[in-house]
């Protein structure tokens, strides 16, 4: 077995293995809360995968998630920590939904078309900026993602509460104008909320995963997040590639919004809240791997998707989906811990230095990809 | 206009700006500490939550402070055991820590209460000299006594070494280790007393997610302050004045300046201050990195 493939089935044993984890955990406080886990997760998953329209909503939550997650990824995959995925799928959305609120003369297909290409561009501009004061100042993006998450909350409530008078945006319900019909995303399946934003999500999933690993443009991103000085020293443009990984990274999350705004809602309306931390873990458990991420977003959408039956039925908050989400988080941490333990690295992987890379720390064994070597002179 | 800066206003300031300098020292301690504390937020909701519900268990608003400042300190403990013994990623730990907050406390707000919202109400923490909350006291006289821990003794010295450097501190005989599990810790009991002050001594309830990003603006002002407690004080100060401002300047009818340009003051200054292009802002040497590799 190669080393690259003995690292990936760690880290899919790792993150089933934290799944399995996390719901043990969050058994634990169900029994604490006086209720039957079983009869729980059974409802969850009951109301998630057991109906028509439950499998339709599991989609509907998972496609942001999906997109929220290669967000993630990508940035990740740079060696960028973009905790600002909520303000960057916020904007994307508000864009959109402008846009498709707005009678612009075109075509429905062509109107819908420059609506989502709004979404991308405008989360792309609120990630690339934090990517490019990385480059330039320094600026720890950790905290300028944060600054730019409350920046989009602020300017939007301003613009729809303020700007009434050249936006089609309504201060009475505190959002957007309905998006005009011929812009909305189509429904996929009668009778349920299934809109083509989960169509958008899967193609993104292909393109980011053709775009990783088999474009130069791929390569030197991933080169970048593994290391600052081999990518300068291989004569790749270290700030431009972050700042671009962190563009894209704005731009999918943008897409999230889009497909919130122009398919779910209709309109752009406060998304639920936090849909942009439940994307890191989204990012984490699929590994940073878009064919990870896709079956991480799916899990976390049937919990979404799932709980308000299994509160409904069994009478279990659903709140316990967020203990869940940080619950399989933390797992996901110890088991990459437990897997560095020199006893376990000597069992399971041949010995390679992996250790102080950015890249490796966010949630990624550096199993999972071989190291880049140095180019020949 | 004139009646608008009164004495009113600055008892406005610190009431906002209160849960802010705790929490600010929190971060400041742990960040010091060599350990980046974004789950700031999620232990000042915890310490919100845990002194309303220890309020309605207990029928005293102190139990409840201390049953409060407890939990977010084993909320600290968790986001400890991860950044450090596991030596996890400080931020993905952060995360996972704000997420489990958000969802254990609705979750036991709907166990305990029955419905979605918030709590029902509880006993307040007293008020001195006329209105101002006795945590607001507690907090100022926080700031100088965190500054002469960290600067005059021995054992806020030996911490800010372990976040400098943490393998040039360890290589003294300073445990490493140990500090920064003190400091994660008591930067827990601090976010937690923030988050108290705004269930219990500000208000008389809990409601959902009512932190609502103020540990994230405490970081932010931690930042700002450049890392020392009079800076992030400061720093907190100011932040919570923008928010004091703001509210008052609603109920004025023509107020001068965009309350909204106000709120989104504390984000745009720290922004500055972390691009330095104003003044720098420079972060302890060893934030973020693990002590000796095991």
């Amino acid at each position: 077995m190669t080393a690259r493939s003995s690292g990936a089935i760690i880290n899919i044993v790792g993150s089933i293995l934290a799944i399995v984890v996390a719901l043990l955990i969050g058994a634990i406080v169900i029994i604490a809360s006086g209720h039957n886990p079983w009869e729980a997760y059974q409802a969850l998953f009951e109301g998630a995968l057991g109906t028509r329209r439950g499998r339709a909503e599991t989609l509907v939550y998972s496609a942001p998630l999906l997109l929220g997650g290669l967000a993630f990824a990508v940035a990740a995959r740079a060696g960028m920590f973009n905790i600002g995925i909520e303000g960057q799928l916020i904007v994307g959305g508000f864009a959109a939904a402008l846009i498709g609120a707005t009678d612009i003369g075109v075509p429905g297909p062509i109107h819908m078309a420059i609506a989502i290409v709004a979404a991308f561009l405008a989360g792309g501009i609120w990630g690339f900026i934090p990517g490019i004061l990385r480059a330039t100042t320094g600026a720890h993006e950790v905290i300028t993602t944060i600054m730019f998450n409350y920046l989009a909350i602020r300017m939007i409530t301003y613009l729809i509460q303020k700007r009434s008078d050249w936006l089609p945006v309504d201060p009475q319900i505190q959002g957007t104008d309905k998006v005009l019909p011929d812009a909305r995303l189509p429904i996929l399946l009668d009778a349920t909320r299934l809109h083509a934003g989960v169509v958008i999500a899967a193609g993104a999933a292909i393109v980011i995963w053709i775009l990783l690993f088999k474009t130069t443009f791929g390569f030197k991103l991933r080169t970048v997040g593994l290391s600052e000085g081999a990518s300068r020293y291989g004569g790749i443009r270290w700030g431009m590639t972050l700042a671009l990984a962190m563009g894209i990274a704005g731009g999918l999350a943008g897409l999230a919004g889009a497909g919130e705004s122009l398919g779910l809602h209709g309109r752009h309306s406060s998304s639920p809240p936090g849909l942009g931390f439940t994307a890191i873990a989204v990012g984490l458990v699929g590994r940073n791997h878009p064919i990870g991420v896709i079956f991480s977003a799916v899990l976390f959408g049937m919990l979404s998707a799932g709980s308000p039956s299994m509160q409904a039925s069994s009478g279990v908050s659903k709140e316990i989906v967020l203990v869940l989400q940080g619950l399989v988080i933390l797992a996901v941490a110890a088991f990459e811990a437990i897997n560095r333990m020199p006893f376990i690295r000597k069992l399971v992987t041949p010995a390679r230095p992996g250790q102080g890379d950015r890249a490796s720390e966010i949630g990624m064994s550096p199993e999972i990809e071989p190291r880049p070597s140095p180019p020949v002179l | 206009m004139s009646d608008f800066f009164t004495l009113a206003l600055l008892t406005a300031v610190l009431r906002t700006a209160t849960p802010l300098v705790f929490a600010a020292m929190g971060g400041l301690i742990s960040e010091r500490a060599g350990v980046m504390n974004i789950a700031l937020e999620g232990l000042m909701l915890t310490g919100a939550f845990f002194a309303v519900a220890g309020t309605h268990w207990t029928g005293s608003p102190w139990l409840g402070l201390i049953i409060g400042v407890f939990a977010a300190s084993c909320g600290g403990l968790i986001h400890a055991i991860w950044c450090i013994s596991l030596r996890g990623n400080q931020i993905v730990a952060g995360t996972a820590v704000n997420l489990i907050a958000a969802g254990i406390t609705a979750f036991l707000v709907q166990m305990i209460w029955g419905r979605a919202g918030g709590s029902d109400s509880v006993e307040r923490l007293p008020s001195v000299f006329g209105g101002v909350n006795i945590l607001v006291i507690v907090g100022l006289v926080t700031v100088p006594l965190i500054h002469v821990f960290l600067f005059r003794t021995r054992q806020g010295l030996h911490m800010m070494a372990g976040g400098e450097h943490p393998q040039a501190a360890e290589s003294v005989g300073i445990n490493v280790t140990l500090n920064r599990y003190a400091a994660v810790i008591a930067s827990g009991a601090l976010a937690g007393l923030g988050g108290a002050f705004l269930s219990i001594g500000n208000l008389s309830y809990f409601t959902l997610d009512m932190t609502a990003g103020r540990g994230f603006i405490a970081l932010a002002a931690v930042i700002f302050g450049g890392w020392t407690p009079y800076g992030a004080f400061g720093a907190a100060l100011l932040f919570g004045a923008a928010e004091a401002v703001q509210i008052r300047a609603q109920a004025t009818p023509g107020f001068p300046i965009s309350t909204d340009l106000l709120v989104a003051f504390p984000y745009i200054l720290t922004l500055i201050a972390v691009t330095g292009l104003v003044r720098s802002s420079t972060p302890p040497a060893g934030l973020g990195k693990h002590a000796s590799a095991h």
